[in-house]
């Protein structure tokens, strides 16, 4: 081989694209909002729910979809699930605010609106962040606690979809 | 040339410097370091390179003897391993009233690999010239830069492979060698075949590892040389990335393979795609980089100066050959 004085920069040869694929959705949509609080019960019994609305192109979600009413101990416990069963670094959630908690506060302790805001945000970028995740997207638990009515705190965690009835 | 004192080393009438070949190419950094580089290209008959040793401080004490020697030396995180070490007496004990000049010359001074300085493990040559006297030596080095050159590899395939993550993301990435020289540019591209992630953009980055110790006591240090954005945004199916690289703006070293069984060098590609999240899906590719000559020689013509430069060590025309550690077998004649 002879030597050459100008390396040869030419791009390699590549297929040209499809042009359905070129201009299609892409396949990577999805979104996670969460939405609507509310806070249902009476008295020392109240808490919180927050709307968690997903839509997804993705094949590995059922349901292009769902929609369904979570609590903060619901993220509590899907986080956990994550940090037992999966390899993944699960990001932060908001607070606990157990100091809103305590008795004898001025304003609505955790029931206050910009409180409730606060933690929706938080809320919203943490399952944003996992749902994305393709590790987290193998575990059950994360289906789960998207796209079914009621976490069943019984379940038998594992990868994948699991039995589901058809 | 003159040379004092006996034992002194007889010169050779036929060696001069700078007829057409490589040595003492002047000063050239090899890293951050000046020395003369001294390129095992061209072995010269006779092969000297006559040198004047620095002038001994003048008025000191009565000198004991001096000396020269190059040596060849490894440092690996405090410990001195001399691999080739030559003397020659200057001059018999003594004393010295003013400046003198002592000449020298050592031939066919083996010069097996290239210099490198790393974190860990430093390879030099250099030349020490020592007065020995009753109370305190005087010492002064002077640093060597050798250079191992090699030829275009005859055996040099593309790199081609499919990779991803399950129902994620597929790329099949291409770059046109394996084994690059030190001013080559790498070619390539990336293919989208499976895109169910959102890209925020994609790299290549230049690792280099250096490998020292043996055992298990062996230290990996991986140093990213350079970064380089190939893409900005989401791809989709279907769609391809080129990769234009251009090797010589860095500082990069050949690979070197198991120096004297104490050291690597090792270059990888690591291509990186980040997502929106920042999570990061890489793949890491070693490739070989080697140094080519650039040295022409005036007085052959141009074949005969391709043919000279193919070998891989000090041997010079006519002697047989031993293929150096990139070649693929074959060894020319």
């Amino acid at each position: 081989m002879s030597d050459t004085a100008v390396a040869d920069t030419r791009r390699l040869n590549s297929k040209p694209q499809d042009l359905t694929d070129a201009y299609g959705p892409p396949s990577n949509f999805l979104e996670i909002d969460i939405f609507n609080p509310q806070t249902v019960g009476v008295g020392r019994a109240r808490f919180t729910t927050y709307e968690v609305r997903m839509r997804t192109n993705l094949p590995i979600f059922k349901l292009k979809e769902s929609c369904v009413r979570r609590r903060y101990s619901d993220f509590e416990w899907l986080k956990n699930e994550l940090e037992r069963d999966s390899k993944i670094v699960v990001p932060p959630l908001p607070g606990k605010a157990l100091k809103r908690q305590l008795p004898f506060r001025g304003d609505e302790g955790i029931f206050e609106e910009s409180f409730i805001e606060e933690r929706r945000q938080g809320l919203e970028q943490f399952i944003n962040k996992i749902a994305g995740h393709p590790l987290a997207q193998n575990e059950r638990c994360l289906h789960m606690f998207l796209q079914e009515e009621a976490i069943d705190r019984n379940y038998v965690p594992g990868k994948g979809l699991g039995e589901k009835d058809y | 040339m003159r040379c004092f004192g006996g034992g002194a080393p007889a010169v050779s009438p036929g060696c001069c410097p700078g007829t057409g070949s490589a040595q003492s190419a002047g000063y050239l950094g090899a890293g951050r370091e000046e020395g003369v580089v001294n390129r095992r290209a061209a072995p010269r008959p006779g092969g000297a390179l006559p040198q004047r040793a620095p002038p001994p401080p003048v008025g000191q004490a009565p000198v004991a003897e001096a000396s020269a020697l190059p040596i060849e030396l490894y440092y690996d995180r405090g410990n001195h391993h001399e691999f080739v070490s030559l003397v020659k007496d200057l001059a018999r004990p003594g004393e010295v009233t003013q400046s003198q000049a002592f000449d020298f010359e050592f031939t066919h001074v083996e010069k097996p690999y290239e210099s490198y300085t790393g974190q860990n493990v430093k390879l030099r040559y250099f030349l020490r010239a020592t007065i020995s006297r009753r109370l305190n030596d005087v010492v002064k080095e002077m640093d060597i830069v050798v250079h191992t050159l090699s030829t275009y590899p005859e055996l040099n395939s593309s790199i081609k492979m499919e990779v991803g993550i399950e129902d994620c993301l597929h790329i099949e990435f291409e770059y046109n060698k394996s084994k690059y020289h030190l001013k080559d540019v790498i070619v390539g591209k990336i293919y989208f075949l499976l895109v169910r992630i959102k890209i925020k953009h994609m790299e290549i980055d230049i690792i280099k590892r250096e490998t020292t110790g043996t055992g298990p006591n062996v230290y990996h240090e991986n140093d990213t040389i350079a970064k380089y954005e190939i893409m900005d945004g989401a791809p989709v199916r279907g769609e391809s990335i080129p990769i234009r690289l251009f090797l010589a703006g860095y500082e990069l070293t050949p690979t070197m393979r198991d120096i004297n069984k104490k050291f690597s060098v090792r270059y990888y590609l690591n291509l990186v795609l980040i997502d929106d999240e920042e999570r990061r899906y890489f793949k890491q590719q070693e490739v070989v980089l080697w140094r080519k000559g650039d040295i022409v020689r005036k007085s052959m013509s141009h074949q005969a100066a391709i043919a000279s430069q193919r070998f891989e060590g000090t041997t010079p025309l006519g002697e047989a050959r031993t293929p150096g550690p990139l070649s693929d077998g074959g060894s020319r004649q």
